[in-house]
């Protein structure tokens, strides 16, 4: 089985007409072309080669890791003398993956790297996500590396990013017991050491993914007697260096396979990354808003792989003599799951297509901030969403350990919270609402489907529904901001702002794919509706 | 003076695939309808010569095919799978072969080759099932061979030890190299390609060449040299015969497994 030639949305969004955009800023207009053995020469070369690329990792996603993925949760990681052992599924899947190049993908070529763009690599976590979900958690955590590629000083680069092609495992440090949304309360201690010539950390993290891992990127009070923000920075730390131990691994509900830790640093040698200081106010935020995109490519895959749970499900089992999946009230809920899955992945690849545009262009960077915390909130709500329908379709039995459906209820319910909960996406939306940002980014979708010449009728009507409930929209916003955006009666109204907001950015995008394939037009259509339907929702409710 | 190991390699119609019009009217093989994969045993043969590679210093393997100019397709996988090298002997010259002309062709392509310290190569193909191209490449090549290996046990310089297979269990054997070894599907699994050797083989040629490259009798290739000739293939469907019941008691089985034995099933 091949979890990216099985699945054609994967093909539709890596032949998305802006890939040339994105593929010529990733390539510096394919200035390594000729000089490098592998640099593509233009963006028809380049798409091909993530293909090719994406089609070896399905083939490993469906050939190793999602025959291994329920054996690894049972059996879970080992602590043994303060270190922490893999399940044998999950090293055989990271061996796999180590010796088939496949680490280290957005990295550049002379570290090793594929220099692949951010919509690959949030492919990639996609596919391995519809395989393992808690193994994916591990997998994404190499994008630690771009944080030392984009930040680190070149001997920190040269040091560390050719150990990550070579599978050297990662983990972000920055959760502690009084520090966990709250990252400026962070106290683990950073001290410089004159005599050795490096920093030495000294405190304890806590729920930290990977926490046994090989290199450890630590957010750390490097500046004595702060107490915000603005005193944290960020360091490297390599275990093989000694200082640090595992204390404990958590026993938790789901992603049983990805080891979650308790760490306490013993004057452990590292070495700072890019400025004092700038540790949470500009490393981290970059790597949170990096590791959120991911959390949406979890989300989708196990979005992904719940639809075809049920699917399968509903296509065998019989019924009344009729396999269930002829009964209306199966095919809505079976209909309702693709339509999320279809809205958050058009979603999330616009979003990294903006991350990738991000590194040239200032107005790419804006919109990819906003649409972030949209897909963080929108792809983790929906997976949670899709696992609950999937039991749903399977009746009794899903309730039953037998079936994976129960496995992927128990994984999706961290997606929601970790990297940021729902609430803290809402949040960060917030910006936007109030700048009208997304309003902006909407009219930018909105001339692109009504410069099309071939729009169907069904189009025409779905964008006539769209910009009533863009009108409708901001009348809740006034409605909302009445009495101040920081009026209670204007918080309580956030979260469904930014729903109401995702819906409709998700159907316009749903509308633009419909457009290269007519497939997606269920999907829009359901996003339409639920745009109109929330947005008059929440109006009267304001308006009682 | 570097290790030298030969992969011979088919590139096979993918027989788990099969459609319904894997079959033309006149019961031969219609081709053009079925996709083609690295033969299995092929595959398990290259695991074998890599894990080789892996053991010795300067080890090279290089990976030889017959076929048609697409079969450069196996070529490409192989070296993107860690071998070294690869080419295709393709010639019209060469088309219609049997096993022994088969053979004789990339035995005279070997020899091209200089001295070679191992030869590795599926059992079988699943396309022939014949199981003859190894053993006569290595009878041509007048060298030892080891049939049926499943588990490569050491290897050095001047020997190679392998369980191979036999009817009843297994079998320890050690060979002085060079020698042949055909590998069966209880092989290790070959490796996956590597994702940089993927994106450089994309840009590569793979070689091909031709009869007049070999220093072959042109009468002992293809059509000519083969004297098999195929009468008639058969669209064979299985079906059972006979039947018996069997009442789930421990007297029962125990008749029934002392039956599968004296058979030779069991």
């Amino acid at each position: 089985m091949n979890f990216y030639t099985d699945n054609e949305n994967l093909s539709f969004y890596l032949h998305h007409p802006d890939m040339d955009q994105v593929v010529a800023v990733k390539e510096k207009n394919y200035a390594e072309s000729g000089s490098h053995p592998e640099a593509p020469a233009d963006c028809f070369e380049a798409v091909q080669q993530y293909d090719t690329v994406m089609c070896l990792l399905g083939e490993i996603a469906g050939e190793v890791i999602a025959p291994n993925a329920e054996a690894v949760d049972h059996e879970g990681p080992q602590l043994v003398d303060g270190r922490i052992e893999y399940a044998k599924g999950t090293r055989k899947n990271l061996d796999a993956l180590v010796q088939s190049g496949l680490y280290g993908m957005t990295l550049e070529r002379k570290y090793n790297g594929l220099n692949f763009p951010r919509v690959a690599a949030v492919m990639a976590a996609e596919i391995i996500a519809r395989a393992d979900v808690g193994f994916a958690t591990i997998w994404g955590l190499q994008d630690c590396a771009d944080t030392i590629q984009q930040f680190a000083n070149e001997e920190l680069k040269n040091k560390y990013l050719p150990r990550i092609y070579e599978g050297a495992t990662c983990s972000m440090d920055l959760t502690e017991p009084d520090a966990g949304s709250d990252l400026q309360s962070v106290r683990l201690k950073a001290t410089w050491d004159e005599e050795n010539k490096c920093w030495r950390l000294n405190g304890v993290k806590r729920f930290i993914t990977n926490g046994d891992a090989d290199l450890h990127l630590v957010l750390a009070r490097s500046e004595e007697g702060t107490n915000d923000g603005r005193g944290l920075s960020y360091f490297v730390f390599d275990k093989a260096n000694g200082g640090m131990i595992v204390r404990r691994i958590e026993n938790k509900m789901g992603i049983k396979g990805s080891p979650t830790a308790e760490l306490q640093f013993n004057n452990a040698p590292c070495q700072i990354v890019g400025e004092r200081r700038l540790g949470l106010i500009k490393y981290v935020m970059s790597l949170m808003n990096g590791a959120r995109l991911g959390v949406g490519a979890q989300s989708i895959g196990l979005c992904e792989a719940a639809c075809r749970e049920a699917e399968a499900y509903a296509a065998s089992r019989e019924q009344f003599g009729h396999t269930i999946d002829k009964f209306v009230a199966v095919q809505d809920l079976l209909r309702q799951m693709r339509a999320r899955t279809d809205g958050a992945r058009s979603l999330m690849y616009e979003t990294a297509r903006y991350v990738d545009l991000s590194s040239s262009s200032k107005a790419a960077s804006r919109v990819a901030d906003i649409l972030t915390p949209l897909v963080k909130l929108n792809a983790s709500e929906f997976a949670n969403r899709c696992a609950y329908d999937c039991i749903q379709v399977h009746g009794g039995s899903g309730f039953m350990k037998e079936y994976a459906c129960e496995r992927l209820y128990r994984d999706a319910r961290i997606l929601s919270i970790y990297e940021g909960t729902s609430q803290l996406q809402v949040v960060a939306a917030m910006k936007g609402i109030a700048s009208g940002a997304y309003l902006k980014q909407i009219e930018v979708y909105d001339a692109k489907v009504a410069e099309s010449a071939s729009l169907t009728d069904e189009m025409k009507h779905c964008l006539d529904v769209l910009r009533k409930a863009t009108d409708d929209y901001k009348k809740l916003y006034e409605l909302a901001a009445a009495e101040g955006t920081t009026s209670e009666r204007f918080e309580h109204t956030t979260r469904a702002l930014t729903e109401v907001l995702s819906y409709i950015i998700m159907a316009y995008l749903l509308l633009l794919d419909s457009q290269r394939n007519a497939r997606y037009m269920d999907s829009c259509q359901y996003f339409v509706k639920e745009a109109i339907g929330e947005v008059s929702k929440h109006m009267a409710a304001l308006s009682c | 003076m570097s290790f030298k190991i030969v992969v011979l390699a088919k590139q096979v119609p993918d027989t788990h695939n099969v459609g319904a019009d894997a079959m033309n009217a006149d019961g031969t093989v219609n081709r053009a309808a079925l996709p083609t994969v690295f033969n299995p045993e092929d595959l398990k043969a290259l695991e074998m010569a890599l894990r080789v590679k892996d053991r010795m210093n300067d080890a090279t393997v290089t990976v030889v095919t017959m076929g048609p100019p697409r079969a450069a397709e196996i070529i490409k996988d192989a070296m993107s799978r860690g071998a070294d090298d690869g080419f295709v002997l393709s010639d019209a010259r060469f088309a219609g072969a049997d096993t022994l002309a088969t053979s004789y062709a990339l035995s005279q392509a070997i020899r091209q080759l200089g001295e070679i310290d191992l030869i590795f190569g599926g059992r079988q193909a699943i396309d022939g099932d014949t199981a003859q191209v190894g053993p006569q490449v290595a009878e041509k090549l007048e060298i030892a061979q080891i049939t049926y290996a499943e588990e490569l046990l050491s290897v050095d310089e001047k020997s190679i030890t392998i369980r191979r297979r036999l009817e009843r269990g297994t079998e320890v054997v050690k060979a002085s190299l060079p020698v042949l070894v055909t590998v069966t599907s209880a092989g290790d699994d070959c490796r996956f390609p590597n994702a940089h050797r993927l994106l450089r083989q994309a840009k590569d040629e793979v070689r091909m060449i031709n009869a007049d490259s070999i220093d072959a009798d042109l009468d002992r290739l293809g059509l000519k040299g083969s004297p098999t000739k195929v009468k008639r293939i058969e669209n064979v469907v299985l079906a059972h015969k006979e039947s018996m019941v069997l009442q789930p008691t421990e007297e029962a089985l125990n008749e029934l497994s002392a039956t599968l034995i004296s058979e030779h099933i069991l």
